[in-house]
């Protein structure tokens, strides 16, 4: 399967890419790691005229820290997400999501930016953002950036507040340092989305949840922060009975999609099940 | 069509190639570098894996125009003056296949995972190669295989004193690292 005819550009600057974009309008497709734009140009569900591959923006790659923050380049890949000791200290959540993101040889291609920016409800990058209360910094014309809270990034399916002629450039990620983590991802073959997918940070004193962080993937057309169930866990002991009792209500208010993996209310259930294992361990019971 | 240098198994190429040529592609029709293979065309199976600058990547999901500036290595590249990869010939002595299809993508993947991990556990050699399917094998022999390779880097790591800082030895990606030297 070979991808329709384009015209290939490859910026080296943010500006030039953003002049690119801002000449060829609909025409263009940005190109960040391509793990998912390459089948999706291979199976001609999308034909664009001009192909704008950020690969060459150095800018755009790298974690470094700005205070209280951790700023990652949108082109920078999972694996070197990964590979950051200052994402493991500070936000390990993120470490432990893009870990169980598809295989080796995607994580070494596929980058962070390119995953939010596609919103895929189903990928597995979105809810620990979400979760993590990140901001994200984009760029437009004439020089122009806006930073947009997580909460206003996703907009529905495939889409997000990144308009036509603006690129993300990055994600301002606030430091949760100490704060325990886990992913708990339900598939049922490997290297597979998920089909429910739960992201929890949990701050614990003196043996209880002082504060939690949780963000559901694949439980709507975006990833959902579950703040009932951040509010129900605090003060509660990291137990069974209690955190159980606690995230009782996470699937209230959302609507998940029914597919052969599952139906809406098989999600409902599973997220329930799968928030209470992801809080747990991320508060180490 | 757009000019494109790349070094692929220590030689340096530069050719026009269209936008749209996939990596794999340009290895296997512009370069007769059939040794990597086409498996699913779909980036799930990794037939198809290469190295681009020493990391692994599904050659069927990028285009050729990316890998510009880079450097490739394909299963041809893996031997040296020769003689076979270590991970070839435990693939060799285990049986690690059995129709051979996935075996590049298999051993280029190997490769990877005992670069990072040079002394891995069965689980995580299988978590390692998640990304290449093999439909003969069962994967056992396979992950023997992968054993055999890292158990015979870390004794001849151990009797040339090359190990790292943690003992663990960092020659079995020799052939790669001088991937690039005749350029």
């Amino acid at each position: 399967m070979i991808p329709a005819t384009f015209d290939y550009l490859a910026p080296t600057s943010v500006a030039d890419a953003i002049a690119a974009l801002e000449e060829h309008g609909d025409e263009a497709k940005v190109l960040a790691g391509g793990q998912s734009l390459l089948p999706i140009l291979r199976m001609r569900l999308n034909a664009p005229g001009v192909v704008i591959d950020l690969g060459k923006i150095s800018e755009l790659q790298g974690v470094t820290e700005d205070g209280d923050d951790l700023v990652i380049g949108a082109m920078t890949t999972y694996f070197d997400v990964l590979a950051s000791d200052a994402v493991s200290t500070h936000a390990a959540l993120l470490n432990k999501a893009i870990a169980t993101v598809a295989d080796p040889q995607i994580r070494h291609r596929g980058t962070i930016g390119g995953a939010l920016v596609h919103a895929d409800p189903a990928g597995d990058v979105g809810a620990p953002a979400l979760a993590l209360g990140a901001s994200f910094v984009i760029a437009g014309p004439g020089g122009a950036t806006r930073t947009v809270a997580a909460d206003d990034f996703f907009e529905d399916l495939f889409q997000t507040a990144v308009g036509e002629g603006e690129l993300l450039t990055q994600i301002r990620v606030p430091k949760h340092t100490g704060w325990g983590a886990h992913y708990e991802k339900f598939v049922r073959v490997s290297h597979q989305w998920s089909i429910v997918g739960i992201a929890a940070t949990v701050r614990s004193e003196g043996g209880a949840i002082a504060e939690a962080r949780v963000g559901l993937t694949n439980m709507g057309s975006t990833p959902l922060r579950a703040k009932a169930v951040e509010e129900a866990l605090v003060g509660q002991p990291a137990t069974d009975e209690a955190v159980r009792a606690a995230v009782a209500q996470v699937a209230d208010g959302t609507n998940p999609p029914s597919d052969l993996n599952g139906d809406s209310d098989y999600r409902k259930h599973l997220a329930t099940v799968l928030t209470r294992r992801a809080v747990l361990a991320a508060a180490g019971a | 069509m757009t000019r494109i240098t790349v070094n692929v198994d220590g030689t340096k190429y530069s050719d026009e190639v269209e936008p749209r040529t996939l990596l794999v592609q340009y290895l296997r029709e512009s370069l007769g570098k059939t040794g990597t293979v086409i498996g699913c065309d779909t980036s799930n199976c990794g037939a198809c894996t290469v190295h681009l600058d020493g990391t692994s990547v599904k050659s069927c999901n990028m285009l050729a125009v990316q890998a510009d500036g880079h450097e490739v290595t394909t299963i041809e590249g893996l031997a040296k003056n020769g003689e076979l990869h270590p991970l070839q010939t435990a693939f060799h002595e285990c049986h690690a296949l059995q129709c051979g299809y996935c075996t590049p993508g298999m051993i280029m993947q190997s490769c990877d995972l005992l670069k990072n991990n040079p002394d891995p556990s069965e689980q995580e050699i299988r978590e390692g190669l998640e990304g290449n399917l093999c439909r003969c094998t069962g994967y056992q022999n396979i992950v023997k295989a992968v054993q055999q390779a890292a158990r015979q880097g870390k004794e001849s790591g151990q009797q040339s004193g090359q190990g790292d800082a943690d003992g663990n030895p960092v020659d079995l990606n020799e052939a790669e690292q001088t991937v690039g030297a005749t350029s």
